[in-house]
C-alpha cells in the first residue's frame, strides 16, 4: 500500500532500521532489568559474604535465608523522605545523583556479555568507557558542592583527586592489553585472548592485571580506598546530605561501577566469555556450558575478591592512597607497557 | 602581596567534628582547624555527658553513691565500683577479707578484658578493619555473660560493695571463668593476624600521635597511653590494693610512644589480665566476703531473722495505753495499713501488714509489739496476748537492736570520722583517683574524682596537630576515651 509513497528498496531498509531499532530495544531492556536485578543481589551477596566471614549470618529475617532483602531495603527507600538541606543549590544537588548513576549504567551498553549478546559494538568500546567512567566523577563533585556540607565538600574532593589519579593507572595497565589484542573493540579483545596461547590475558600481563586489580577498588571507592565516603571520619562522605531514593541512586550507581569494572576485568584480561583452549582440550564436555555461564562465573569472582577485601584489611590515609597511586602503580604500569611494546616488536 | 591572594584571602577550613559523629566515641566535640587536610589547631568540648556525679555523691551517704560510679565508666564498671570501694575503706579504716580481696582482683581483671576488647573493636573500626570489630565483640558478650552469672547485671554491676563484694561465687562460675581463661589467649591471635603485621595498620598507627615519656608525664596521662611512651608506672604493681600484691603479673612498656606502641602493650595487658584471673582462680581462699566492722558495714540478714523471717507468723500490735498518738508509725508504714487520729491510740490493720518491721523499729514509746505466732488473729484476741516490748523474748530484742542499726543504716548511713583521702586505683584506661572530705556526718562534705579520660582529652590537641584528619580517628582511639567518664 506504500508503493506509491515510497519506492521498494527504501520500505525494505525502512523495516530492517526499524527490526534493529526494536533489538536494540529488547537488548537494552533486558541488559537493564537483569543488570538491575543483579546490582541488588550484589548487595545480599556482600552482606552474606562480609556476615559469614565475620562469625555472623547477615539478612536472614526477610525471605528464606534473607533473600528478599535487597527488595525490602529498595521499597524502603523509595518511599522514605526526601530532604533537601536548607542552604543546598537546589538543581544541581538533584541533578548529581542522576549524572551518577546514568554514567554508570551506560558503561553496560558496551559490555559483551556473551559472543553475540552485546547493546553497541563499537569500535573504541574501551575508550568509551573510560570517558563515561569520568564523567561519574561530575556526579560526586557536583554532589559534595550543592550539599553545601563541610564533610560533602571534603568527601567530594577527594574523591574527584582519588578517581582521576587512579583512572590514568588503570587506563595505562590496560594498554598492554591493547598492544597484544590490536583493538579497543571489546568483542575484539575477547576473540584475541581466545586465539593466543594464553587462553586469558591475565598471564602474560599479570602486572597490568594486578594494577588494574588495584586501580579498579579505587575506582569504585571501596575499602582500602574507601576515604571519600570513610565512614569513621567523614560520615559518610559526598552523598551525606541525600536521603531516600536519591540516596538509592548514589548507592546503585557504585554497585552498578562494580559490576563493570569486574565485567571489565573479565573482557579484558579473564578471557570473557571463553575459556582457555588447554582446560578444554582436557575437559571437552566444558565446551557444551554457554558463555554467559563462564562470564558470570568470572564477574562474580572478582566481585567476591573486592567483599574479601573488605572484610580483611583497614583504610588507608589520604596521602598514601595517592602516594601509592602515582609513585608505584603509574611508573609500573608505563614500565609494563615498554616491556609488552619491545616484545611485541621484537618477536 | 599578588593580586590573586589579595581577593581571595585562603583560610583554615572549620570544621566541627562531634558531638554526633560515629568516631567521637561517645558525644565528644572537636573543632578542627584543617589546612587542606592538614591539622592546625584542635579545640576539644567536653560536658555534653555532665551528670554532676561528683555532687550527686555529696547529697548521698557513701554506700548510695555506689551505683553512679558505674555511670562513670559504664564500659568497664566493675573497675570503677572497685576504686571507689577502695578509696572508702580506706577513709572508714576497715579491712577487706582475703577472699573478697580475690574476687575483686578477678573481676576488676574481667573488667579489664571487657574495656580493652571494645577498644580494640572501636579502634580497629575506625581505621577501617570491620572484622576485628566483631571478632571482639564476640568475646566481650562472653565476659559480658559471665558477670551476669556473678551478680544479674551485665554492665552496670554493682557488684563489689565497701567492705567487701555484694555476694560469693559459685564453683560453677569459676570453672566457666577458668574455660574462658583457658580459651581466650588462642583468640588473641586471631586479632593479630588480621591487624598486627598488616601493613595498612602500620602505615596507619605507626609514628602516628607520637608522645615523648617526659611530655607523657608533664600531660598526666597514666594507664596503658603512658606505658606506650615506656614509662613502667602501674599502680598495681607501685601501690598495691585488693590482692595484686599476691599475684605475679608484668607490666608490659613501648618504647616509641606511638599510637602503634600504646595499641601492642593493651595487647599484652590481655595477656597480663588473662594471667592474673587465673592465678586468682587458683588460689582463692575461703573465708568470708563481707568484712566484719558492724558500724560501716551491712550486718547479716540472718540476725535480723527472728523478726522478719515471713515463716514466723507474727502479727504486729499497737498497745493502746503506751500509745501517745504521734503518728511516727502511720507515716513511716509502706503499705498504708496504719490508721488513727492525732492524739490518740492508732491501729494496725492486719489485712494489709506486710510484716516488715518498720512501725516496730520507728515507734518510740515502746508502744508498738511483736505478737509471736499472732498471725490472722482478731484484734480482741491479739490486745489478750500483746505484751510491751520490754518484756518480749530475749531472741527478738537482740534481733530487734540489729534491726534499728539496719535502719539506721539505709536510711542515713554510717557515721564517718573526720578527715580527707585520696586514693587511686588502675582502672583499664588509666589512674582513677577518689578525693574524699569528711566533715564526720553520713555524707562526704566533698567527693572529687579523678578520671582518666578526663585528664587524656586534653593531651589530644599535642597528639593531633600536624597529623591529618584520618589521623584524629586513630588518635581519639588510642586514648582510650569514654565521654561517661571524662564528663562525668
Amino acid at each position: 500500500m506504500f508503493e506509491n509513497i515510497i519506492r521498494p528498496e527504501a520500505l525494505d531498509a525502512l523495516t530492517k532500521f526499524g527490526i534493529n531499532v526494536g533489538i536494540a530495544l529488547i537488548k537494552i531492556v533486558v541488559v537493564l532489568g537483569i543488570g538491575l536485578l543483579h546490582v541488588a543481589y550484589a548487595t545480599y551477596f556482600e552482606r552474606k559474604v562480609i556476615g559469614h566471614m565475620q562469625v555472623r549470618l547477615g539478612p536472614m529475617r526477610v525471605g528464606p535465608h534473607g533473600l528478599l532483602q535487597p527488595i525490602a531495603d529498595g521499597l524502603k527507600l523509595f518511599f522514605k523522605e526526601d530532604i533537601l538541606p536548607a542552604n543546598a543549590d537546589k538543581p544541581v544537588f538533584y541533578l548529581a545523583p542522576v549524572i551518577f548513576m546514568a554514567a554508570a549504567m551506560v558503561n553496560l551498553s558496551v559490555i559483551p556479555f556473551a559472543s553475540n549478546f552485546v547493546i553497541a559494538d563499537i569500535n573504541v568500546g574501551l575508550l568509551f568507557i573510560f570517558a563515561i567512567a569520568g564523567m561519574g566523577v561530575y556526579g560526586i563533585f557536583i554532589s559534595g558542592w550543592a550539599s553545601n556540607s563541610k564533610y560533602a565538600f571534603i568527601g567530594g574532593l577527594r574523591s574527584s583527586a582519588q578517581v582521576l589519579s587512579y583512572e590514568i593507572a588503570m587506563g595505562l595497565s590496560l594498554v598492554g592489553v591493547m598492544i597484544m589484542a590490536g583493538s579497543l573493540n571489546l568483542i575484539d579483545i575477547v576473540k584475541a585472548q581466545r586465539d593466543s596461547i594464553y587462553g586469558m590475558y591475565a598471564i602474560p600481563q599479570i602486572v597490568a592485571f594486578v594494577i588494574f586489580t588495584i586501580a579498579a577498588v579505587a575506582e569504585t571507592n571501596r575499602t582500602p580506598f574507601d576515604l571519600p565516603e570513610a565512614e569513621s571520619e567523614l560520615v559518610a562522605g559526598y552523598f551525606v546530605e541525600y536521603s531516600g531514593f536519591r540516596f538509592a541512586l548514589f548507592f546503585l550507581g557504585e554497585y552498578i561501577a562494580m559490576i563493570i569494572m569486574a565485567s571489565l576485568a573479565t573482557v579484558c584480561f579473564l578471557g570473557g566469555w571463553t575459556i582457555p583452549w588447554y582446560i578444554t582440550k582436557v575437559l571437552p564436555f566444558l565446551k557444551l556450558v554457554p558463555g554467559i555461564i563462564w562470564f558470570l562465573i568470572k564477574v562474580y569472582a572478582f566481585i567476591f575478591f573486592y567483599f574479601w577485601i573488605r572484610a580483611t584489611v583497614p583504610r588507608y590515609r589520604y596521602d598514601q592512597l595517592m602516594a601509592i597511586g602515582w609513585k608505584i602503580l603509574i611508573p609500573v604500569a608505563l614500565a609494563n607497557i615498554v616491556v609488552t611494546g619491545l616484545v611485541k616488536i621484537l618477536l | 602581596m599578588p593580586e590573586v591572594e589579595r581577593i581571595f584571602e585562603t583560610r583554615e577550613l572549620n570544621v566541627n567534628m562531634g558531638p554526633q559523629h560515629p568516631a567521637t566515641h561517645g558525644v565528644l566535640r572537636l573543632v578542627l582547624d584543617i589546612d587542606g587536610e592538614t591539622i592546625v589547631k584542635v579545640t576539644p568540648y567536653v560536658g555534653y555527658l555532665h551528670r554532676g556525679i561528683e555532687k550527686l555523691g555529696e547529697s548521698l551517704s557513701y554506700f548510695q553513691a555506689l551505683p553512679l560510679t558505674d555511670r562513670m565508666d559504664y564500659v568497664s564498671a566493675m573497675a570503677n565500683n572497685i576504686g571507689y570501694c577502695v578509696a572508702v575503706e580506706k577513709l572508714f579504716g576497715i579491712e577487706v577479707p582475703e577472699r573478697a580481696k580475690f574476687i575483686r582482683t578477678m573481676v576488676g581483671e574481667m573488667a579489664r578484658i571487657a574495656n580493652h576488647l571494645l577498644w580494640l573493636a572501636t579502634h580497629a573500626l575506625d581505621i577501617g578493619a570491620m572484622t576485628v570489630f566483631l571478632y571482639c565483640f564476640r568475646e566481650r558478650e562472653w565476659i559480658l555473660e559471665l558477670f551476669e552469672k556473678i551478680c544479674g547485671a551485665r554492665l552496670t554491676v554493682t557488684y563489689p560493695r565497701i567492705g567487701g563484694v555484694r555476694n560469693d561465687v559459685s564453683q560453677e562460675f569459676l570453672d566457666s571463668l577458668y574455660k574462658f581463661t583457658e580459651e581466650f589467649p588462642t583468640r588473641i591471635p586471631e586479632y593479630e593476624t588480621l591487624i598486627d603485621k598488616n601493613r595498612i595498620w602500620l602505615k596507619r598507627t605507626v609514628g602516628i600521635g607520637v608522645i615523648s615519656a617526659e611530655e607523657a608525664i608533664n600531660y598526666g596521662l597514666t594507664g596503658p597511653t603512658l606505658r606506650g611512651s615506656g614509662v613502667p608506672y602501674d599502680i598495681r604493681k607501685h601501690a598495691p590494693y585488693d590482692a595484686y600484691d599476691k599475684v605475679d603479673f608484668e607490666v608490659p612498656v613501648g618504647t616509641k610512644g606511638d599510637t602503634y606502641d600504646r595499641y601492642r602493650c593493651r595487647m599484652m595487658e590481655f595477656r597480663q589480665s588473662n594471667n592474673i584471673i587465673r592465678q586468682c582462680i587458683e588460689k582463692l581462699p575461703s573465708g568470708p566476703i563481707m568484712a566484719n566492722a558492724p558500724k560501716f558495714t551491712l550486718q547479716p540478714k540472718d540476725k535480723m531473722m527472728p523478726i522478719t523471717h515471713p515463716a514466723k507468723e507474727h502479727a504486729f500490735f499497737i498497745v493502746e495505753k503506751a500509745c501517745k498518738g504521734c503518728g511516727m508509725c502511720m507515716r513511716a508504714c509502706p503499705a498504708k495499713a496504719i490508721f488513727g487520729e492525732k492524739k490518740k491510740p492508732h491501729k494496725i490493720k492486719q489485712e494489709l501488714c506486710l510484716g516488715c518491721a518498720t512501725c516496730f523499729v520507728t515507734c518510740k514509746f515502746k508502744a508498738l509489739t511483736i505478737v509471736p505466732g499472732g498471725k490472722g488473729l482478731s484484734d480482741e484476741k491479739l490486745s489478750e496476748l500483746a505484751v510491751t516490748p520490754d518484756k518480749l523474748p530475749e531472741e527478738i530484742k537482740k534481733a530487734q537492736g540489729h534491726l534499728v542499726e539496719h535502719f539506721n543504716y539505709v536510711k542515713k548511713g554510717p557515721r564517718v570520722p573526720d578527715g580527707d583521702v585520696y586514693v587511686a586505683t588502675e582502672v583499664p584506661k588509666g589512674e582513677l583517683g577518689f578525693y574524699f572530705v569528711s566533715d564526720g556526718s553520713e555524707k562526704p562534705y566533698r567527693m572529687r574524682v579523678r578520671s582518666p579520660s578526663f585528664i587524656h582529652t586534653s593531651a589530644l590537641p599535642r597528639l593531633c596537630i600536624g597529623h591529618l584528619v584520618a589521623d584524629v580517628i586513630a588518635n581519639i582511639g588510642t586514648i582510650d576515651l569514654v565521654l561517661g567518664e571524662c564528663d562525668r
